[in-house]
């Protein structure tokens, strides 16, 4: 096997911006000599920052940048060996394709005879043979990005940083350039690294991944794993549609979520909190007695390939891909291959339920209005003669509205007298954490609390949840 | 039936009138004027007897001389100051540029007034540097009209275009070099074409500074003054002509950099 060095690595890189907004906190990263990695995450969570502080543009505020083993973090931009193919191209609107291109070589005092070579090379590599002396505005989008590349591989940088280059073309001009672009990084085996917030992109071309969400690194790993194993919620939902579901332990190899339990693959110790991730594609949908849980089929969406069926169990959705269509309102059976169930255990036992909002635009929850006005939870929302309008002007549908109410374990209370709570259910599971009991229950609408209490309780008692309204945390959804 | 005789088009008639009434009746009679005699007949003479009398000839390098000083000292003077305003990340950026324009609005009479108190007060009698004196004023009063547009092509300059420069091996001078400068050249060429031409002909700011050389429009206004309507007119168009071979050439350099932002 060929021998593999790291040629840049990132130890603990953080940027802090003046106003004390953190773009990118304690970033660890090693590439490979010639690897393609990629930066994916949702905007804002620090990709390009970090992609701007290897190119040498940003400073890390702390931490350090060695490439080939040798620190460059406070080098300036233009003493590295990185070159850099920028969103929006970025080339020299006074200059011919020929200038842009050579201008990194003039830097270097290339002498014109290879200058003239080069670029007559780099030319053929991306496809814009004798297109030398045009100017840059008679060139459409595609043809300035196969430039702009052009002008940095010239240079025959040791890493080549992409700063989502594909964004601004159009569809089918992408998936062409995202192939040509990986031909280009096997032809020329320099080390890519991309940034895209396009997950598709990320998967299709990529050795490796680094998944990132508000400054931190959430995964690193091959496109198939990330993909097959995500390493959180966060994961999971970044990359393709997923059901993601609170559950538990309850058996070797057993987990009970959405209201059924199901068996596994993954070995997590009873009792324990978990995420259960399933793919669309992964869940099977069957006639209602053969399936774990049953449901009633609340839409079908027609997407080309395949149908896109939502199913409600109880409390909980759950989102199937099947070659085959359904009826609103048929019954089903769902079934998951335990193959496909990803199990992730929960660091955050937060608990996530929906509300309903009523006729009179009050919040409810389980048939009981809980006590905070609407107005309050929506920001810039007022009411008037019954109706709720956003901070726009324009009425807000309540049904085009959900609510999610969320609620930490040890701001839950159990009580005895069911009917105070504010919904009832049976405790399910428990274990003892040192100082206080966790436990588990099972609502009445099939869905499991996590609650933190200090006295014992016995299994299968019937409790109630008190939840005092100012412990919530509410979120919007349209 | 129509009721409305109004249409779109008509909101262009006060403005074709306005054009025809101002600009293109004047300017024939201003094309009459330069190529007739006293007498109304056809003649080259005024534009010969430009170029053969000494006299307008020494007025018309003179005024050049003034006006190539006042260009290159405002150059100077508004290419770092424009730059640094545009490129220093000041919350209060648009205050300091208002001070730079800020004297515009002061009425430009009692400004050279004002500057030639301390001129006189500096060099005991402003007789002594009549060039200096003049350029100094003009400099003064043209200023804000170089800074102006030099400073909005800077701003509108892409960064990205300037890290670009950077990440292909250039160091911060090369950069400024390579991209700053050949990219702001239609704000310097907007800023020189409102400084060149009028330093030429601004002769109230040499009569206020007591400099008693002819430019160009001391020159026409002399003509106009002795009624030789004919003469002066020649000298009008020909700087008129100026103006326009000016443009052309800016014209054709704007157009290569199509991202300028100039204000001409």
């Amino acid at each position: 096997m060929e021998h593999m060095t790291n040629i840049i690595e990132l130890k603990h890189i953080t940027k802090t911006y003046e106003d004390g907004f953190s773009a990118v906190s304690d970033f660890n990263l090693e590439v490979k000599k010639g690897e393609f990695v990629t930066f994916l995450g949702p905007s804002g969570c620090g990709k390009t920052t970090t992609l701007r502080m290897i190119a040498g543009f940003d400073l890390p505020t702390e931490g350090e940048i060695l490439l080939n083993g040798k620190p460059i973090t406070e080098l300036p931009p233009n003493k590295r060996p990185i070159n850099t193919v920028f969103q929006r191209y970025a080339l020299f609107p006074h200059m011919n394709i020929y200038e842009n291109i050579a201008f990194g070589l003039r830097q270097k005092r290339t002498p014109e005879n290879v200058i003239v070579k080069k670029v007559k090379k780099v030319l053929e590599l991306v496809d814009l043979e004798g297109f030398e002396k045009r100017s840059i505005d008679t060139l459409s989008g595609g043809q300035q990005q196969r430039v702009a590349i052009a002008r940095a591989v010239v240079n025959e940088p040791q890493i080549l940083l992409l700063d989502e280059p594909l964004g601004a073309l159009d569809l089918k001009m992408r998936k062409e350039m995202q192939l040509e672009l990986k031909e280009m990084h096997k032809e020329l085996g320099i080390t890519f690294i991309y940034v895209t917030h396009d997950q598709e992109e990320a998967l299709t071309m990529s050795d490796k991944i680094v998944v990132m969400a508000e400054g931190k690194m959430q995964q690193i790993g091959t496109p198939e794993d990330i993909y097959n194993e995500p390493a959180n919620a966060f994961v999971a939902d970044f990359i393709g549609d997923s059901n993601i579901f609170n559950g538990i332990m309850t058996g070797k190899l057993k987990a009970r979520f959405c209201g059924g339990e199901f068996a596994c693959v993954d070995d997590v110790e009873e009792g324990t909190h978990i995420t259960a991730v399933v793919r669309p594609e992964d869940v099977i949908l069957s006639a209602p007695d053969k399936g774990r849980i049953r449901g009633i089929v609340s839409s079908v969406i027609f997407k080309g390939m395949h149908y896109e069926i939502t199913v409600e169990s109880g409390k909980n959705e759950i989102v199937a891909q099947s070659v085959h269509s359904a009826a609103v309102g048929q019954h089903v059976g769902v079934h998951v291959d335990p193959d496909n169930i990803h199990i992730m255990i929960a660091e955050d036992h937060t608990n996530i339920f929906a509300a309903e909002i009523n006729k009179n635009n009050e919040l409810e929850y389980n048939g009981t209005v809980l006590d905070i006005p609407l107005t309050s939870i929506i920001k810039g929302s007022r009411e008037e003669d019954g109706s709720l309008f956003d901070a726009a002007g324009s009425e807000i549908d309540r049904k085009k509205i959900r609510i999610k109410i969320s609620i930490r374990p040890q701001d839950i209370e159990l009580t005895d007298d069911q009917e105070e709570g504010l919904v009832q259910g049976y405790i399910s599971n428990l274990i003892y954490k040192g100082d206080h009991y966790s436990y588990v229950i099972h609502t009445d609408l099939e869905q499991d609390f996590v609650v933190d209490d200090e006295y014992l309780w016995n299994m299968d008692d019937q409790v109630g949840l008190l939840m005092p309204v100012e412990k919530m945390v509410f979120t919007v959804k349209k | 039936m129509h009721r409305y005789m109004f249409s779109r088009k008509s909101l262009g008639i006060p403005y074709a009138l306005f054009l025809v009434l101002f600009v293109m009746a004047p300017l024939l009679v201003l094309v009459y004027f330069a190529f007739t005699n006293g007498q109304g007949e056809f003649t080259l003479q005024n534009l010969t007897g430009f170029f053969t009398d000494p006299n307008t000839l020494g007025t018309l390098c003179y005024s050049f001389g003034i006006a190539a000083v006042t260009t290159g000292v405002c150059l100077l003077l508004a290419y770092p100051a424009a730059y640094i305003l545009a490129t220093s990340r000041l919350k209060a950026k648009s205050v300091i540029v208002l001070l730079f324009i800020m004297p515009m609005w002061i009425n430009f009479s009692l400004r050279i007034t004002a500057l030639k108190e301390i001129l006189t007060w500096l060099e005991g009698s402003l007789a002594y540097h009549p060039f200096l004196n003049t350029v100094l004023g003009m400099s003064y009063d043209f200023l804000p009209f170089m800074i102006l547009p030099i400073y909005t092509t800077i701003s509108k300059l892409d960064g990205a275009l300037l890290e670009a420069a950077r990440d292909l091996g250039a160091g911060e001078l090369q950069a400024f070099l390579k991209v700053t400068l050949p990219l702001s050249l239609p704000g310097i060429l907007s800023g020189v074409s409102m400084v060149f031409l009028p330093a030429m002909t601004n002769y109230v700011v040499l009569d206020m500074l007591y400099n008693s050389t002819y430019i160009m429009g001391s020159l026409i206004g002399s003509y106009f003054a002795a009624y030789n309507w004919h003469g002066g007119s020649m000298i009008a168009l020909l700087l008129l002509g100026i103006v326009c071979l000016f443009t052309f050439m800016t014209r054709g350099i704007e157009e290569e950099n199509t991202r300028g932002g100039a204000l001409l």
